[in-house]
């Protein structure tokens, strides 16, 4: 892209320290953001880090490693971040699918209702479900008038309501990268594939989910990359029986006082949610060699 | 028509009809009663300028837009309603619409999958056709491995690896460099003619289609103007749109004003006067064309039944002949063009000009 830029806007011949000079210029303009995010990211993150091998010694790293209830914690976390980014895309693909085929007003519509909840403070949300989900919630209730249960069943405080939660906030962030994806499959290519005789399950399958799984790799190493330091929904759906990573680091900072635990254990988080997306990038990279 | 490749009785089936076909799209009619056949094995060429309707017409014939009225007989089967997936036509479209994300042979395997061939099968039928367009050797390079010209014969290769019936090619040359653009239509029309594949081309490049077609039907504002073989189309178009489209051409507007012995003198407005060979009743509203190529200079002393003096206002030199723009004394402009040949001295500018024409060359067609 930077070539093409470049090519377009220097005419042939350009002397090269004009064109360095035009570089740096450019360049410049990022500095305001990065001084910002030096002073009040990088920095923190480090500070924060240093806490984590206060004296020397890597005995917090042992503990949150070698612990069982803190291992459990952390695959607590990845399977539910797993379970929340597969139930996410079998939700999502069907909406962004609409959304791509659909009319303009349609579209327009079924942007509104996806973008919508993502102006509406997360804890709104989350207290909605709580309403929505409890044992006298209106889930339960409707259930128990149309004769489907007898018992109200446990949604709320528990993996379940967790899931639910988190699978309805993160769903714009798996529909938007697949829409995108979707409205960039050409047309001709699906008319091209029924020209050929290819019948409506074919064509899917062979032509427009291959082209539209980039964005499915997309908005999957997104939600999962969220759901691993979700914090708000688990902590009040969850009901303090549900402990994810987020929920222990935030208990260890303001309940136990124990910064140097808690530094840690996001140390871990950092570094596994970097691997995560990184392994991830490089299977997409992969699978999709091929394509585009 | 007279094509040396086609060996069967005469005349030829018609293989591909149409019938009054209309297609409205809101307030605008698209096309307007079209009627077609396109004659089996033959390459007939739709052309038109952009808007004309040719492209919808080749998408109710490939089936991606259903039509308001009017029939598709495909081989005298009604495929008016068929779904594209059903036709067995091939179709290369004006990007390719090669699948990115397959190699070359899994786009030309593709209409074999899809029938259910066995992977043998498949391989072997890829083999032959990569062959016939000139790719051997390229199964395992995807498409934006390919130069535009090797992306259109994988294209076309999709397009007739599973043996269509009908063969469509919607403005295919139009991305391809001249040189290329040159050797690629001979290519296809060598294939088709090989193959004996009943073919449709849409083009708006007239002389693309002159080089490349057994016919020549040219549409404007959704209607047949006229279906001809290409000299015909040339020498002798149908009305004005035609004679404008086709070629250069000086066109002019007049009434029958005499008629004798088969030939016809036209009269217009300016008082110019022209005879032409031409058999129509005194009075009817004409157009002429002369087709720049026609008017010759003057022999000394001969007499001439169109003799035009003018003088030249533009030259325009043009390698393998001169053409001149010149005005004559009523006002009337011409453009004229001389082959260039040493012994053929080039007009400067302000010279004067004598120019004959043969009532032959006249062109005359009615003109409401």
């Amino acid at each position: 892209m930077d070539d093409v830029a470049t090519s377009a806007h220097a005419p042939r011949g350009l002397p090269a320290a004009v064109e360095r000079r035009r570089q740096r210029l450019l360049a410049a303009l990022g500095i305001p953001a990065l001084a910002l995010l030096a002073v009040l990211f990088a920095y923190p993150v480090l500070r924060l880090m240093a806490l984590s091998v206060e004296g020397g010694s890597i005995a917090w790293y042992a503990k949150a490693l070698g612990e069982s209830l803190y291992l459990d914690v952390f695959w607590i976390t990845v399977r539910i971040a797993i379970i929340v980014t597969v139930a996410t895309l079998v939700l999502s693909y069907p909406v962004a699918y609409f959304l791509a085929t659909t009319t303009r007003l349609g579209a327009a519509l079924g942007f509104a209702l996806v973008i919508l909840p993502l102006w509406t403070s997360i804890l709104v949300r989350t207290y909605a479900w709580m309403v929505l989900l409890g044992r006298n919630g209106i889930v339960n209730r409707s259930l128990i008038a149309v004769g489907a249960i007898d018992e109200p069943l446990a949604l709320l405080h528990n993996e379940l309501g967790v899931i639910i939660g988190m699978v309805h906030v993160l769903m714009p962030y798996m529909v938007l990268p697949i829409y995108a994806a979707m409205r960039r499959v050409d047309p001709d290519l699906l008319q091209a594939a029924e020209g050929l005789g290819a019948g409506t399950f074919r064509i899917f399958r062979r032509v427009f989910l291959p082209l539209s799984a980039q964005g499915i790799y997309a908005g999957c190493i997104l939600v999962f990359v969220l759901s691993v330091g979700f914090f708000i929904t688990p902590a009040l759906l969850g009901g303090g029986r549900v402990i994810m990573i987020a929920v222990l680091i935030e208990q260890q900072v303001r309940e136990v006082l124990n910064w140097s635990f808690a530094s840690a254990l996001a140390t871990v988080l950092l570094v596994a949610t970097i691997a995560i997306y990184g392994l991830a990038q490089r299977a997409a990279g992969e699978r999709a060699g091929g394509a585009i | 028509m007279d094509s040396g490749a086609r060996v069967r009785g005469n005349p030829a089936p018609a293989d591909l009809v149409l019938r009054r076909i209309r297609k409205v799209f809101g307030p605008v009619v698209a096309l307007d009663g079209i009627d077609l056949e396109v004659n089996s094995g033959e390459l007939l060429t739709i052309l038109g300028p952009s808007g004309s309707g040719k492209t919808t017409l080749l998408k109710i014939v490939a089936g991606f837009e259903l039509p308001e009225e009017g029939d598709v007989l495909l081989g005298g089967e009604d495929i008016t309603f068929t779904v594209p997936a059903r036709r067995n036509v091939g179709m290369v479209f004006q990007n390719y619409a090669l699948f990115p994300h397959m190699d070359v042979r899994g786009n030309i395997g593709f209409p074999l999958e899809v029938r259910r061939l066995s992977r043998a099968e498949i391989d072997r039928r890829v083999g032959t056709t990569l062959e016939l367009v000139d790719l051997k050797g390229y199964e395992k390079r995807f498409p934006r491995q390919l130069s535009g010209g090797q992306q259109q014969r994988v294209a076309l290769a999709r397009a007739i690896v599973f043996g269509p019936q009908l063969l469509l090619l919607d403005e295919p040359f139009g991305a391809l460099d001249r040189k290329l653009r040159d050797a690629m239509q001979l290519e296809v029309r060598r294939l088709q003619r090989h193959l004996g594949l009943t073919t449709v081309f849409i083009t708006h490049d007239q002389e693309e289609a002159l080089i490349l077609s057994d016919r020549i039907a040219v549409m404007n504002h959704g209607r047949m103007q006229q279906v001809a073989l290409p000299r015909e189309l040339y020498e002798r178009p149908a009305n004005a749109f035609v004679a404008d489209f086709v070629g250069e051409s000086n066109l002019l507007f007049g009434r029958i004003a005499a008629v004798r012995e088969g030939r016809a003198e036209i009269g217009f407005e300016n008082g110019l006067r022209l005879t032409a060979r031409a058999d129509m009743p005194i009075g009817t509203a004409v157009g002429a064309l002369i087709r720049p190529e026609r008017l010759h200079p003057a022999g000394a002393g001969a007499q001439s039944a169109n003799r035009l003096c003018g003088e030249v206002f533009e030259t325009i030199y043009v390698g393998t002949s001169h053409k001149y723009r010149v005005r004559l004394a009523n006002g009337t402009e011409f453009l004229v063009r001389f082959r260039d040949t040493a012994s053929q001295p080039s007009a400067e500018i302000g010279a004067s000009l004598t120019l004959d024409v043969a009532p032959e060359d006249v062109h005359v067609f009615r003109h409401e």
